[in-house]
């Protein structure tokens, strides 16, 4: 058992955690649940020897505990899989679960066999189908999570600390790894899951921990639970859920897209995306489902022009024919991505949230052809965080300051700065809090009811039906079926996302 | 929080420069009594004047998370290539023809091979996806060897009085090479903070995928970047030429370390993004004054070398130091 008690840390001054107190059993899944900045990473961080400057005391079998770091941490059985994994992709599976510990013969050499012998064995365990050579590169999210709990399970870790396991793997994925979470609690493995997904916490967790403004809440058992009770504790007030309108019929078509195909980078002859077609109207929210690798990525980068050598097809904005061959011929259409990964492909995260914002819209901020208008653009931003309800002291604050949600309305903001008519959001509200959520559904609703053409990429779908007025469903790059929101529901959408996948 | 942690960290980078700097110049102050003179003064910045022209090229290119070796050839070659138009104009025997220059023509003449050099390394960068250090270190070779083509391996000399002002000359009271790097740092400072050009730039560094993905033209970008730097050594090149009254064949070696240096020593981060003209400034003018000083002092020039290296790693681990917190 592990118990944590009267644990503060502060950074700067700023308390992220205030007296907080935990217990882990073991032979449990112990959820920790909060909105972002509650003060969940800190305190894992804390319990994994990250931050090592703590006040408080961490006892762990009945035994006073006091890491020097991570290395101490793991050597003692607690290790933590970081929401991005830390994998090496050049490296081979065997290479990066022994990473740091290789196995040497008598003649101190690298004693291969036995390490992907053994390699073998973990990746049983966690149900991975790969080759110990196989470079971890080459593995989809979801399988390099698995290399991840592999190397846990390699340093026979007995409290494995997991942020935000499913938050980038896919429905089925998720499957696999919740029998694997099942196997090592009846191991006795102590499981801390970290995760915003209210309804796989109530299938896998046994007990949770709610945390709040840096402070331990409440903790009990997850089957005296509900739902609504858990976000109150969470927000400290209850969360209008909003219910998705009344159907409406759209008639005018904005983007039309017909035959869209696109080549595989790798293997030439397959295809990534087959023969999309589809239509997309003024002031329509439309869905798009499908399971991880079903090609929703690809569909959003291929309208926004990112592989004009390998995409065919035809575009039509307002019925015309359109070229689009780069962002900036997709910009010119009116066209706007909020992409994926806002980190990698959204911000600038070193620069203020006023350049990150204006960056798309530069040309319009000019006096005599040259000259930046720093007052307009001030301006700008102003008005953008005000609509959007950034939450910043100052325009001039760095975007990687904030918050995931508010970082995710800088995104929306620099995007929305260029009046587009079509706007496609991928993953608009992944890893981000219930509030910022309910305000980034409002949003669309608003810019949809202004007359925007959305389409919404998402893997949850709970929001793909709260926030769509139609659903678009893909699979293995082909879209199998396009459903009314009326007719949509939970089950019919799965299973043509999962369709082909039994037919294969 | 942070940014106001962040912004006073940036402040306290352009202090300890500053600091530095001040301690410097005292230090070589009390130890000689030539140091602080009118006449020393404008040597030190005639001297910096031509690593201020060339280090400003590097800048905005270390901004866009690039690096270019190649700008001490190619200041040698346009040097060169001024020099031998003004003097010996474009000669083809064999088609009878011979094409003479003015002053203003060479100089032309020579900026314009060196934007089109820097040119050529900006389209291997962004067309062919050669990394930055490869491509400009193969330009750092063709170059020289273009220079010793051109030369013939032997320096051009005696290039008459009315080229000479530009590296020996006076305008009100102020050396010809000091306003011309004035001229070039106040042009970069202002591209660098009121233009789209140097957003994008700024952008390119921060976060290269975000950049393309906000609809920016980053080849386009480069190559005007690239160009500029190529141009800038050229300016250089020229002033060096006048300076000496000679094109060297070998001039201008190990020039892109002197930039690269006063690019680092003014807290410009090497990955891109982060950075300014003025810290630029402030790093050429530590490496001028500490040359000026060595010299003044008598140290050895070996030593020279090696104190320069070291004052090099301590202004980069301070800064260390100050953007770890």
């Amino acid at each position: 058992m592990l118990i944590a008690q009267n644990i503060t840390k502060k950074f700067a001054g700023v308390t992220a955690l205030n007296k907080v107190n935990l217990e882990l059993h073991p032979g449990k899944v112990n959820a920790i649940i909060g909105e972002n900045g509650a003060g969940k990473s800190t305190l894992m961080k804390v319990l994994s020897g990250v931050y090592t400057d703590y006040e408080g005391t961490i006892i762990y079998n009945n035994e006073p505990l006091k890491l020097t770091g991570t290395k101490d941490a793991e050597a003692k059985g607690i290790v933590i899989i970081h929401q991005e994994l830390n994998l090496v992709p050049g490296l081979s599976i065997t290479e990066n679960i022994f990473l740091g510990r290789e196995c040497c013969n008598v003649m101190g050499m690298l004693d291969k066999k036995e390490m992907a012998q053994e390699t073998r064995t973990l990746l049983q365990k966690v149900k991975l189908d790969a080759d110990p050579g196989q470079l971890v590169g080459s593995l989809k999210v979801g399988q390099q999570q698995l290399v991840e709990i592999a190397k846990a399970l390699h340093t026979k870790a007995n409290v494995i600390i997991m942020d935000e396991p499913t938050s980038a793997i896919s429905d089925k994925e998720v499957d696999n790894l919740f029998v694997i979470i099942n196997e090592l609690r009846s191991e006795g493995k102590t499981i801390v899951y970290i995760s915003h997904k209210l309804k796989e916490l109530f299938t896998i967790a046994d007990r949770f921990v709610v945390m709040r403004d840096g402070c331990s809440v409440e903790s009990g058992v997850m089957a005296e639970m509900t739902q609504d009770e858990l976000i109150r504790k969470m927000t400290g007030r209850a969360v209008n859920g909003t219910t998705s309108a009344a159907t409406q019929t759209f008639t005018e078509p904005v983007l039309r897209v017909q035959n869209i195909n696109l080549k595989s980078a790798s293997r030439h002859k397959t295809n990534v995306l087959t023969d999309i077609s589809f239509t997309l109207h003024k002031g329509e929210i439309v869905g798009l489902y499908g399971l991880m690798g079903a090609g929703r990525t690809e569909l959003m980068e291929t309208l926004f022009g990112m592989h004009p050598k390998r995409a065919s097809g035809n575009i039509f904005v307002n019925e015309k024919a359109v070229q689009v061959q780069s962002p900036i011929q997709a910009i010119d259409q009116g066209i706007a991505l909020v992409p994926e990964d806002r980190k990698a492909h959204g911000l600038i995260l070193d620069q203020k949230i006023k350049t990150n914002i204006s960056i798309t819209v530069l040309n319009q901020l000019e006096k005599w052809g040259i000259v930046l208008y720093n007052k307009k653009e001030t301006q700008l931003s102003k008005e953008y965080i005000q609509q959007l309800g950034i939450k910043t002291y100052s325009e001039n604050n760095l975007a990687g300051n904030l918050s995931g949600g508010n970082q995710q309305k800088i995104v929306l903001a620099k995007w929305l700065a260029t009046n587009p008519s079509i706007l496609l959001l991928d993953e608009p509200t992944r890893g981000i809090d219930i509030n910022a959520r309910f305000e980034i559904y409002n949003l669309m609703k608003k810019l949809a009811s202004g007359g925007m053409a959305i389409l919404l990429v998402s893997s949850e779908l709970p929001e793909i039906l709260t926030a769509s007025h139609r659903v678009l469903v893909m699979a293995e790059g082909r879209l199998t079926a396009n459903i009314p929101i009326a007719e949509a529901t939970e089950s019919n959408i799965l299973k043509h996302a999962i369709q082909h996948n039994i037919t294969a | 929080m942070t940014a106001i942690q962040r912004n006073n960290t940036i402040n306290l980078a352009r202090l300890q420069s500053v600091i530095a700097l001040v301690v410097l110049c005292t230090i070589i102050a009390i130890l000689s009594d030539k140091f602080l003179t009118m006449d020393n003064g404008w040597n030190v910045l005639r001297q910096i004047a031509v690593n201020i022209c060339i280090s400003v090229g590097m800048t905005l290119i270390v901004l866009t998370a690039g690096i270019d070796l190649s700008v001490g050839s190619i200041l040698a070659l346009c040097g060169a290539i001024t020099a031998g138009l003004l003097k010996n104009g474009i000669k083809l025997p064999s088609a009878d023809l011979f094409i003479g220059f003015t002053l203003l023509g060479a100089l032309l003449g020579g900026i314009i091979v060196g934007s089109l050099l820097g040119w050529f390394n900006g389209f291997v960068i962004t067309k062919f996806k050669v990394p930055p250090f490869v491509g400009t270190l193969a330009m750092l070779t063709i170059a020289r060897g273009l220079t010793m083509l051109w030369t013939q391996g032997h320096p051009i000399s005696n290039l008459g009085p009315s080229f000479a002002t530009i590296g020996t000359g006076w305008l009100l009271g102020i050396p010809v090479p000091v306003w011309i790097a004035g001229i070039v740092v106040l042009l970069a400072v202002f591209i660098t903070r009121q233009t789209r050009l140097g957003r994008y730039i700024y952008a390119i560094g921060g976060n290269e995928n975000a950049a393309i993905l906000s609809g920016i033209n980053i080849n386009k970008v480069k190559l005007i970047v690239y160009s500029i730097a190529g141009a800038l050594a050229a300016v250089g090149g020229i002033m060096v030429t006048s300076r000496l009254d000679s094109a060297q064949p070998n001039a201008g070696t190990g020039y892109e370390l002197d930039a690269i240096a006063a690019v680092v020593i003014g807290g410009t981060s090497l990955s891109g993004g982060k950075g300014s003209i003025g810290g630029t400034v402030m790093g050429a003018v530590i490496i001028g004054v500490l040359n000026n000083g060595l010299v003044l002092l008598n140290v050895s020039p070996f030593w020279q070398q090696v104190v320069k290296g070291a004052v090099i790693l301590i202004a980069v681990i301070i800064d260390k130091g100050g953007n770890k917190k």
